[in-house]
Parts: C-alpha cells; sequence; structure tokens
C-alpha cells in the first residue's frame, strides 16, 4: 500500500516555546507608571513621553470597539506590556543569545536572510534584538532600524512623520500602541534609491499572555522603492496573547511601497492592527496581506490617496480554521482627483472559522475621475463554516467610477473527485482547489513567500476532509 | 486475443451484474462487461441508457451507489477503493465533462497527478521486490513536454489554468495528455470524440492509439461510429436501459449505423424471445 505522508495533523508548527531569561519584564496590567517606565527605559524625549500619556489617556476612555469581532475574551489586566529579553541588539547573529537565535534558526529567519533578503529585523517579545541591512544600501543613505533606535538617531525625521498617519486617538488598539509601543522598524528610503529584494522584519512573541506594540514608520521619498515583509509566529498557551501594532507609511511623490505580511500568529493571539499609508502625486501603495494565524485578527490595510496620480492597491487573504475569526479587508480613501484604486480579497472558511471582508472606498468631493474596483471572494470547505462581507462604499464625487463585486462558493464535489481520479487524495485534491483560489494573490508574493503560504495552507488542510 | 492458449485466466477488468444508482434512482441495472489485456472496446449506446454513469462509477464517483454485483480490476475487487486508490493502481477515466479548477496550473496538477500515481507504481514494485523508477522533476517536464507535442499542443498550455477558459477540442485534449502521462493499464473514455471536429479527432485518436498496446485495456464510450474509424475496436458493445443488450465484433457498429438503436432493440428482443 501507499504510505501517506506522516504530517502532524493540523499542528501549529511554530508553537514552541523558549524557557524566559530575561532582563526586564513588566508586571501585569497597564498603569501610568508603567508607560512612565517604558519612556524613561527608553531615555526618550520628552514629546514621545507626553504622547504616549495622551495616548493612555485616550485608551483607557475609549470604549472597546463592538462593530467588528469578539473581543470579549480579551483581558487588558492580564497582559504583560513590556519584556527586554536582553541588553543589546545584535549586528550578526553570533550577538544574539544562544537561546534567542536557536529560535530564529527554526523559524528560518538567518537562511532567509543569506538568500534573498536586502535587510532583516528580528523582534523577541518587546525589543528589537537583530539588525542588518546590505552595505551598498547603507552606504546609498538606506535606513533600516529597529523604530527605538531610529527615535534616537534621527529624531527629527522621526518626529515628521510618527503619529501623523495614525493619530493616536484614531482607534482603541492604536491608543494602545501608541502608549506602550515598542520596536518595529524605521525605514527611509531616500530619493531615487530602489532596493531590488525585500527587506524583511520577523515578529516573535514567547512569553504567555505577551503583548507586543510594535511601532513602524516607513517613508519612502521619490522616486524611490522598498518592498518590506513581515512574518510573525508565537508559541501555543492556553491563554490569550495581544498583538497590536501600529504601521505608518508614507510614500513620497513617484515613489512606490510593497508591505507584504504573512501572518501565522498560534491561535491564542488577539492580533487587532493598524495599517495606514499616505501615497503623494503618483506614488503607489500595496498591502498585500496575509492572515492565517491568531485566534482574532481585525486588520485592515488602508491607503489615503493625496495627490492626483497616486494608486492604492490591497491584496488580502485569510483563512480561518476552527475557532478563529478573520475579519479582515482594506480601505482606500480618494482625497484626490485622478486617483485609482484596487482591492482583492479571498478568504478560506473551514470548520467552526469565520472570515469577513470589511471594506471601505470613500471618494471625496472634488476627487474628480477616481477609479476603484473592489473583487471580494470567499471560499467555504464545509458546512460549518461562515463568510460575511460589509463593503461600505461612500462616494460624495458624481464622476467616479466605482466597481464590486463578490462571491461565495463552496468547494464543489465533482472537482474533489476530478483530481482524486487523477491520483490526488482528498486532503491533497482539496489544497490544491483552495491553493488555486489564492493564485491571484500567491502570485503576487515573492516566490520564496508564495511557496511558505502554499505550504501553510497545506498544513491547515491536513486532516480538513474524511 | 486473450486466452487462445486455452487456459483459463483472471480477465483484467470484469464488470459482474453490476446495479448503480444515483438519489434512489436505478441506472444501471445488471452490467456485464469483460476487458482483457490489449483489447479495446467500444461501448454505444443512447442518450440515457446508462453509458456515462457505468464510466463514473468505475472510477468511483461519490456521487453513485452500487447496490449489486461487482467490478474487478487485476482480480481485486475495486468498489471499496477511493477514486485515488483506483487511479493509482492504473484506472483511468477520460471525463465527458472535464471540471474546471480555476488558479490551478496544468504543469503542476499534472506533476502532482503524475507523481503520485508513478510513486505509487514504483512503491508497489518494490513491495514485490523489484525496483521501479520515481520520476523526477526534470524528467516530469521532459516527458510533459514530449507527451503535449505529441498532441499538437502549445507550451504555453502548461501554464494555464486547469480546464479554464479550454474549447471543447482542448478540454479533450487535455484529458488525452493526463492518460499519456499516467499510462494507465484500463482507461475509459468517455465520449472522447464528441464536440471534436476532424482535425482534433485525429489527433485525440492518435493519442488513444499511441497508448493502447498488449498490456492496457481501453473502454470508449461513445455515440457515433465516427470515432470508430480512426480507432478499431476489437468489440463493440451496446448500451440500452441500463444493460449490455448485445456485444460482437466491429461489424456491430456498422449495422447499428445502418439500422439505429430501435432496430438492434426489436432484434434483440426477438433474439431473448425465441
Amino acid at each position: 500500500m501507499v504510505a501517506a505522508p506522516q504530517i502532524d495533523i493540523g499542528e501549529y508548527q511554530y508553537g514552541f516555546r523558549d524557557e524566559e531569561d530575561y532582563v526586564f519584564k513588566s508586571g501585569r496590567g497597564l498603569t501610568r507608571a508603567t508607560v512612565e517606565e517604558i519612556s524613561a527605559m527608553k531615555n526618550e524625549p520628552d514629546w514621545m513621553r507626553d504622547f504616549r500619556l495622551k495616548a493612555l489617556d485616550h485608551f483607557q476612555k475609549r470604549p472597546m470597539p463592538n462593530w467588528g469581532a469578539d473581543l470579549s475574551g480579551m483581558d487588558f489586566d492580564d497582559i504583560f506590556y513590556y519584556i527586554r529579553p536582553t541588553e543589546k541588539q545584535g549586528k550578526t547573529w553570533e550577538e544574539v543569545p544562544e537561546y534567542i537565535k536557536n529560535t530564529f534558526e527554526k523559524l528560518g529567519i538567518p537562511e532567509a536572510e543569506r538568500k534573498f533578503l536586502a535587510g532583516v529585523g528580528a523582534q523577541y517579545e518587546s525589543e528589537v534584538i537583530y539588525h542588518s541591512l546590505r552595505e551598498d544600501l547603507e552606504k546609498q543613505g538606506v535606513l533600516f532600524l529597529d523604530m527605538d533606535s531610529g527615535l534616537r538617531e534621527h529624531p527629527e525625521l522621526v518626529k515628521k512623520y510618527f503619529g501623523t498617519i495614525i493619530p493616536y486617538n484614531d482607534n482603541k488598539f492604536a491608543a494602545l500602541n501608541s502608549a506602550v509601543w515598542s520596536g518595529g522598524s524605521f525605514i527611509y528610503v531616500p530619493p531615487g534609491v530602489r532596493i531590488d529584494v525585500p527587506l524583511q522584519a520577523y515578529f516573535r512573541i514567547n512569553a504567555e499572555n505577551m503583548g507586543q506594540f510594535e511601532r513602524t514608520l516607513i517613508i519612502v521619498d521619490k522616486d524611490a522603492y522598498v518592498h518590506y515583509v513581515e512574518g510573525c509566529t508565537a508559541p501555543t498557551y492556553t491563554t490569550n496573547s495581544l498583538h497590536s501594532a501600529v504601521v505608518e507609511i508614507v510614500v513620497l511623490e513617484g515613489g512606490r511601497c510593497r508591505y507584504t505580511t504573512i501572518q501565522n500568529w498560534s491561535k491564542n493571539v488577539y492580533n487587532l492592527v493598524t495599517k495606514r499609508a499616505a501615497a503623494y502625486k503618483n506614488a503607489t501603495m500595496e498591502w498585500v496581506d496575509g492572515n492565517l494565524g491568531s485566534k482574532v485578527t481585525m486588520k485592515y490595510p488602508a491607503v489615503w490617496l493625496m495627490e492626483e496620480g497616486a494608486r492604492g492597491e490591497i491584496l488580502s487573504v485569510a483563512f480561518a480554521s476552527d475557532g478563529q475569526h478573520q475579519d479582515a479587508g482594506g480601505k482606500v480613501v480618494h482625497v484626490a482627483p485622478r486617483t485609482s484604486s484596487q482591492i482583492i480579497s479571498k478568504s478560506i472558511s473551514k470548520g467552526t472559522g469565520r472570515s469577513s471582508y470589511r471594506g471601505l472606498v470613500k471618494v471625496y468631493k472634488g476627487a474628480e475621475d477616481v477609479r476603484s474596483n473592489v473583487v471580494c471572494d470567499a471560499l467555504l470547505l464545509d458546512e460549518t463554516s461562515k463568510t460575511d462581507t460589509y463593503p461600505y462604499i461612500e462616494v460624495e464625487e458624481e464622476r467616479a467610477s466605482i466597481g464590486h463585486e463578490a462571491t461565495v462558493s463552496k468547494v464543489a464535489e465533482e472537482q474533489i473527485f476530478y483530481l482524486m481520479s487523477r491520483g490526488l487524495s482528498e486532503d491533497e485534491a482539496m489544497s490544491m482547489i483552495v491553493n488555486g483560489f489564492i493564485e491571484p494573490i500567491a502570485k503576487e508574493l515573492p516566490l520564496e513567500y508564495a511557496v511558505e503560504l502554499n505550504r501553510l495552507i497545506q498544513l491547515e488542510m491536513e486532516g480538513s476532509v474524511g | 486475443m486473450s486466452g487462445s492458449n486455452g487456459a483459463v485466466k483472471t480477465p483484467m477488468f470484469e464488470i459482474e451484474n453490476l446495479h448503480a444508482e444515483i438519489d434512489g434512482k436505478e441506472i444501471l441495472k445488471g452490467v456485464n462487461l469483460v476487458v482483457n489485456e490489449g483489447e479495446i472496446h467500444a461501448l454505444m449506446g443512447p442518450n440515457g441508457s446508462g453509458k456515462s454513469t457505468l464510466a463514473y462509477v468505475i472510477a468511483g464517483d461519490p456521487r453513485y451507489e452500487v447496490t449489486e454485483g461487482s467490478i474487478r480490476f487485476q482480480g481485486e475487487d475495486i468498489l471499496e477503493w477511493s477514486p485515488d486508490e483506483r487511479a493509482r493502481k492504473g484506472l483511468f477515466l477520460a471525463f465527458q465533462y472535464p471540471t474546471v479548477i480555476p488558479g490551478v496550473s496544468m504543469a503542476n496538477f499534472l506533476r502532482m497527478a503524475v507523481t503520485n500515481v508513478r510513486n505509487a507504481r514504483a512503491d508497489e514494485a518494490e513491495a514485490e521486490g523489484g525496483t521501479a523508477q520515481r520520476i523526477t522533476p526534470r524528467e516530469f517536464r521532459r516527458l510533459m513536454r514530449e507527451k503535449m507535442a505529441l498532441l499538437k499542443m502549445d507550451d504555453a498550455f502548461a501554464t494555464r489554468y486547469l480546464n479554464e477558459g479550454f474549447s471543447g477540442g482542448e478540454k479533450k485534449r487535455a484529458e488525452i495528455l493526463q492518460m499519456a502521462l499516467l499510462e494507465p493499464r484500463m482507461a475509459v473514455l468517455d465520449e472522447t470524440d464528441s464536440g471534436l471536429d476532424i482535425d482534433a479527432l485525429k489527433v485525440v485518436s492518435e493519442g488513444v492509439n499511441n497508448l493502447s498496446g498488449p498490456e492496457v485495456g481501453m473502454l470508449l464510450i461513445t455515440h457515433y461510429q465516427r470515432l470508430l474509424n480512426f480507432i478499431k475496436p476489437d468489440f463493440v458493445h451496446i448500451m440500452t436501459g441500463g444493460r449490455v443488450i448485445e456485444s460482437g465484433g466491429p461489424e456491430l457498429a456498422h449495422e447499428l449505423e445502418a439500422r439505429g438503436y430501435e432496430g438492434l432493440r426489436s432484434r434483440v428482443a426477438e433474439a431473448s424471445v425465441s
């Protein structure tokens, strides 16, 4: 007989954990003292400390959002808001504590760095413990630092943009991040510099009940280009962890930024993230957003098209497996005339999983000759899984061309039979259909990530039938 | 034909008193059919006679329930086998209406199918103490290009999504390509000739003739005599009302052409009375 490949059925592959050996770990819960302590430990300028405290104030006043996913399982008092795993950041992997290095080895980061990346940042708990950038890019004036170093070394640039795209009072979780942020990436690409291969950041949560609040700011100057990729994983715990990032991006005239996420948090993580970009004249912003992990994700990458000719594109893939709710989508705001946008969302739901598409297309008065197209396709793998769609379209300008189409489909029995009649097992047939479904987005990814995405989906599909 | 030395031999493929239903409605009402190595059989019959149902049941389509009878392949009862097990053991069905699988390229699909089926065959050979070659990606690509050339298919075909936007002829060619790559021992072709112009019919027939050989059994399901001008069957069977009502040599197809199903049916009825 044919031996079936031995793969752990439905097991999350990155659920392992390290023993804690930390330089500093805050107590559970969030107070003014916690925020002041974080700011003091980081030796921050007063303006940043004040920004944090204002944000904390707003966070505490702001009610929980009740329009999206169920967040009733979140207990803010149970979370550790700041953990510093090590005193210093490595510029080589040898300088990183052995056990953390081993973890990133298991995640394949140093290998990927050697093979196809121009720079890498690795964050473990609250701090970026490793950072590198290809020498030639450094010489061309590219900055790729962790956010804390960015603030220390380039205070003027940071102050000019930080919190301008996503103000501290934007929403409850942006406020939380603004109060306790730590780590994340700071990137500046000078005019005309086009970075040919991706920069990558990898975020790892290790401790139980950890809250990770990285903060990323990317500035792409005129006619420059960068592709930034982030990946994330965490150990599997029975209690909840929280990941709440803020990502702000500015793309100046003629520039282009592509931001790719492969989110694969363990299924006990609340992933509540605010991501927004402002694109100026003839600039292009592209979000490629893959959500596979987490317990609950609420994430709607946004592009504000500020000046003529700006273009925004959001490609979103979500896979909601047992017990997961992927509430994802995208927002495009057309502020200026002759701007264009596209949102393509593909979701897959399985078992008790639920995926929701939530999206906004807004066209301001005066933004003439705007073109926007939204396509959202949902695939249900069985009778129990769920999907829903919340497309919001607000158009204040008559001369706008807005398209929207949505489909919900089920995997057809005849498709499974057809593939099985060619020697594919039922699981393989199902995986092939699902991978075909997301192909329009997978083909936009660099090969290595497309392979990774397919592999992750394959793992999710193991044991999904029969 | 086989058994010419007079010894009793297990048929390669044997359907016995097969009854099958869909949604409680019986379609196959006792089909009997034997196909030996090296034989090409044609199965003809009017619409709704159960020809396609027979094809689906042979391939293991879960929509159909077999209520009685058996299908044996190389001496083993295959009715409990899943469709993929059947494929790995060397059964193949060329679908009349192949399904579209969006986003899956022909090349990816074929690579997986061929790897699964060939490796299963290699496993089996090894289990029996022999050795067998496992297919490498390079070997697969070479083989795919070779078979595509035989079927006069453009290289770009490999990158297209499976059956998506294929013309009728392209779909049939793609089915024959799959058959050529999987090298089945027993192939069932369900109306592979329908909807083909004469040139396409020639190419497809050539593909079928290339596969046929002393070790391969074939069952061609067809509506028309036309296909049989290109592929010479050893036996012809007529199916109506869920049964094979008459079997004979190639001349039966010509008789059918001349007399029609009604003519044949009445002759069979007379014969069964006498």
